[in-house]
């Protein structure tokens, strides 16, 4: 049995800049455990530049954004353990982990960090029909297998699911010679980032299928054909829109989903909309000393966000450590809502009274839209209005609710898009 | 020549080949299996329904009704010692109307007949009270104890590896193109060789008459019938704690919700009759129909917690029974066709049945002294603490966890590579230790077992394949081509 201070589950970007944050606010017994050879997550697979415009005003690769972190760990004394897997844990903090040289071991920690990360949506969960050969990746899959292992996949691509990585592949796969015949996408806007459209698809001339998706898969050792179809505003193929390509690769990237199985374990309450734990707006979840942070908490589109928000829930685990591991006042939170427009509110619930400058919340707008109007409401009266020029599904927004603005403010936020057009 | 003379030739490497080596390699015999695939099980072997019917279904006096209720029993047995996956969960047949009531009581006389054990008929508060998830206008139902849940494609390889640690020889990628009847012996003309044997036993399932027809006049056809399922992920997999039936019909036992051995829910199957013996693609109409069908079992399935749709084809004859004996024209080739459902129950039991057959056709041979009747199989995730904690210090492969749903440690992915009939391919690797098998399908894992089975196996990274011939999963080496150009 070992005792620590904080135990932070997973030593990806969220992992890494929570537990330096904590660190830095004066918690010394710090563990990362993670379950790959080493720190970095799943930027170590990502290449491309554009990581860190916010957060360090220049364009970094995955690697070096990372490396920024783990870096700074050499300055503290945070044990890392690599290759260990976290196999279960409970509401008391205690972590069963396997690793090859200690084995089966328990961490016994005070406060826990979630910083598990996400996973990709693959054909089951869409219900994708056909033959099941290879040549059928999730985007991120062969995005390890070209960037980590250094093997090119195939060479005649379709792309269902335009979703950044699905972008990022289709221009990955252009220049190491595949010839990407389509990007196919269900709905009828992109996911991604405008800026992955522009670099990754127009620049290279690759086509976008707007309301379109894959309708049949052939191909009983290798993949062959892939057939698309148009699909009508109930997401229902239409017969007689059916495009075909002669493929040998089909990279899926339809989304992405938070890795809770640890929390639900541990009872730790899950909102449905977010697939994330319920947080407060100190990242803590509704169990005591677990708070959750980065793509396990909700999907990100930017890295330097995930930092902010998990240096903010390293800095108040350390706070409830430093305060005795006291149960949370609660009493008086006000539940945070999505309104018109909006599908869904991170955090989820927040107690006013401690809020110093402002409350943060950030959130997913259903529809893209021009000129609109961010609209706060305390049960039914305005308190605060943000104006955007352009709101999109595939970019996370933000706002920060000035603490003048939420004086006499309880019962239920509500955060609705108005004005849309 | 007479040497290398096989006295049987097993044709097919499904649950009935595999059942039939297992039977035969006890007795001092020199056995071959012939497989077209670069595994064993892999074809409907590896796509079914996962079920140990009890045997109230078939009708009294049937080869199917014989086979069932016996192997039902041997599955059971084979299962504890071959350390396969089973779970004996009992099954229920829902009633949902008066027509539904007469048909389960009609069933458990027929059990009853062929010599089910504990069947009960059950009460619509009885029926919901064991399985509290169910539509709440079930009428009653037919609770059949003995019924089970096994893992096919592991008990399949279970009972080769056993054959092939006493001596029986496989001989995978061999699909068989020609068989000539000599007068005392068959020559099998494979892809790769001529193979000489005294008998064979045909168990090519959706190719048995095909097969048949090579050696002389085949008085039977196949007809595959198709069936499709999805395999919903372990949050759904207590939706229920037996195996949901809804009545039989003309085409089959219907679509049934059930919980699997790894502790998913399967849901399934549809029937296509005459279906392509290689088409076994899943269809949108198909899969709509078997999650229409299913929510008269039960409407709380979550089709967003879908990990895998797939289908398989059942080996339907133009016969009502299983097809099991002489050929008219040779003593000497047993067929063993048309092995529809309950055929993977009835499998252990043919192949005990097949065994004497060939003893009766003159094929006497004595029971070896030495014969090897174990299999040790180790998985991780089923192990107590302190299993854990001593196999990891004897073997640290056993604390690097590779798959993360299922908690698959490169310990057990080794125990495969390094089995008596050791996988090549990604999937082989999957059937036998479960990597790929979670939520992720793959997703994280199939980069580290494909490192791992190319290292461990010494194929080139790019020459491994996910399942069949011809599945290459890369293209191209990156490595080695000059990045300076």
């Amino acid at each position: 049995m070992f005792e620590y201070d904080l135990a932070v589950i997973g030593g990806g970007p969220a992992g890494l800049a929570a537990a330096l944050s904590a660190y830095e606010n004066g918690i010394q017994k710090i563990v990362i455990l993670e379950r790959d050879v080493e720190l970095g997550g799943i930027l170590n697979q990502c290449i491309h530049n554009g990581f860190g415009l916010h957060r360090f005003g220049e364009e970094l690769t995955g690697p070096e954004y990372a490396q920024r972190f783990i870096d700074r760990l050499k300055d503290t004394a945070i044990t890392v353990m690599l290759g260990t897997m976290v196999l279960e844990l409970t509401s008391d903090k205690t972590i069963t982990c396997v690793n090859k040289t200690e084995g089966l071991f328990t961490i016994s920690a005070k406060a826990v960090i979630l910083a598990m990360g996400c996973r990709e949506r693959n054909r089951g969960p869409i219900g994708m029909p056909g033959d099941r050969g290879s040549g059928i990746f999730s985007a991120g899959c062969a995005q390890r297998y070209i960037n980590i292992d250094g093997y090119m996949v195939g060479s005649r691509v379709v792309i269902l699911g335009s979703g950044d990585i699905g972008l990022i592949m289709a221009r990955r796969m252009t220049l190491e010679g595949a010839k990407v015949l389509a990007v196919a996408e269900i709905m009828p806007h992109s996911n991604g980032l405008n800026r992955n459209i522009v670099q990754c698809l127009n620049d290279f001339g690759i086509p976008l299928y707007l309301s379109h998706t894959v309708t049949e898969v052939v191909g009983r050792s290798r993949l062959e054909k892939v057939v698309i179809s148009q699909v009508d505003s109930n997401f229902k193929p239409i017969p007689g829109t059916e495009k075909e390509f002669e493929c040998d690769t089909l990279l899926l990237s339809v989304g992405l989903i938070p890795e809770n199985e640890l929390s639900r374990k541990a009872g730790v309450p899950i909102d449905p909309r977010t697939n994330g734990a319920v947080v407060y707006d100190d990242m803590q979840t509704e169990t005591d000393g677990i708070f959750a942070c980065g793509n396990v908490l909700h999907v990100h589109d930017l890295v330097d966000f995930v930092s902010a928000e998990s240096e903010k829930a390293g800095r108040n685990a350390a706070e409830y450590i430093k305060n005795g591991c006291k149960p949370t006042d609660k009493t008086g939170a006000v539940v945070i809502q999505n309104g018109n427009g909006v599908s869904y509110t991170v955090p989820q619930k927040a107690v006013l009274s401690r809020v110093e400058k402002g409350l943060e919340i950030f959130f997913r707008v259903r529809q893209k839209s021009e000129k609109s109007v961010i609209e706060v409401k305390n049960n039914d009266r305005v308190i605060a209005a943000f104006k955007r020029d352009f709101l999109a599904p595939g970019e996370m927004e933000k706002i920060t609710i000035p603490k003048k603005l939420l004086e006499g403010c309880e019962g239920t936020i509500t955060v609705s898009v108005g004005g849309a057009k | 020549m007479v040497c290398d003379m096989y006295d049987v030739a097993i044709i097919g490497a499904g649950i009935c080949g595999a059942s039939a080596a297992y039977f035969l390699a006890q007795r001092k015999l020199k056995i071959c299996v012939i497989e077209k695939e670069n595994d064993v099980a892999m074809g409907t072997t590896k796509a079914n329904s996962a079920i140990v019917h009890a045997g109230y279904d078939p009708k009294p006096g049937t080869l199917m009704a014989r086979f069932n209720v016996r192997g039902a029993a041997l599955i059971k047995e084979l299962a504890a010692k071959l350390s396969v996956p089973y779970q004996q969960i009992g099954s229920l047949v829902l009633a949902f109307d008066d027509a539904d009531l007469k048909l389960i009581h009609k069933l458990y006389e027929r059990g009853v007949q062929n010599g089910v054990p504990g069947l009960q008929i059950l009460s619509a508060e009885e029926t919901l009270a064991k399985e509290p998830n169910l539509n709440p206008t079930v009428q009653g139902s037919l609770y059949a104890p003995t019924a089970g849940i096994v893992a096919p494609w592991e008990l399949c390889i279970a009972l080769c590896e056993v054959a092939a640690q006493n001596g029986c020889e496989f001989k995978l990628d061999s699909e068989v193109t020609a068989i000539e009847n000599r007068q005392d012996h068959f020559v099998i003309t494979t892809v790769n060789e001529k193979i000489e044997a005294k008998y064979i036993v045909n168990a090519a399932g959706v190719f048995a008459d095909k097969i048949c027809a090579m050696a002389g006049e085949c008085d039977f056809t196949i007809h595959p019938s198709k069936g499709q399922y999805y395999l919903l992920d372990k949050n759904q997999g207590d939706l229920v704690r037996h195996v949901v039936f809804q009545c039989p019909t003309a085409l089959g036992k219907g679509v049934l919700v059930s919980p699997t051995v790894e502790g998913n829910l399967i849901v399934g199957p549809n029937a296509e009759l005459d279906n392509q013996r290689d088409d076994v693609a899943t269809t949108r109409a198909g899969l709509d129909y078997v999650a229409a069908t299913a929510a008269k079992t039960t409407t709380k399935i979550n089709y967003r917690e879908n990990v895998r749709n797939f289908s398989g084809l059942r080996a339907v004859s133009d016969k009502d029974d299983f097809i099991i004996g002489p050929a008219a024209f040779s003593p000497r080739f047993i067929n063993v066709a048309g092995i529809k459902s309950p055929g993977l129950t009835a499998a252990p039991a043919i192949g005990e049945y097949v065994a004497e057959l060939l003893e009766n056709s003159g094929l006497k041979a004595e029971k070896k002294e030495s014969y090897i009747d174990i299999r040790k199989h180790i998985v991780f995730n089923r192990l107590t603490a302190e299993e854990k904690k001593k196999l990891i210090k004897e073997n640290p492969a056993y604390g690097n966890v590779i798959c993360r749903c299922n908690t698959v440690t490169e310990g057990e992915i080794l125990q495969a590579l390094r089995s008596p009939l050791p996988p090549r391919t990604l999937d082989g690797v999957k059937r036998r230790a479960g990597t790929g098998m979670g939520r992720c399908q793959g997703g994280f894992c199939s980069p580290r077992v494909h490192e791992i089975i190319s290292r461990e196996l010494g194929i080139p990274f790019e020459a491994v394949e996910l399942d069949r011939k011809g599945s290459r999963i890369v293209i191209r080496d990156m490595n080695k081509e000059d990045r300076n150009v």
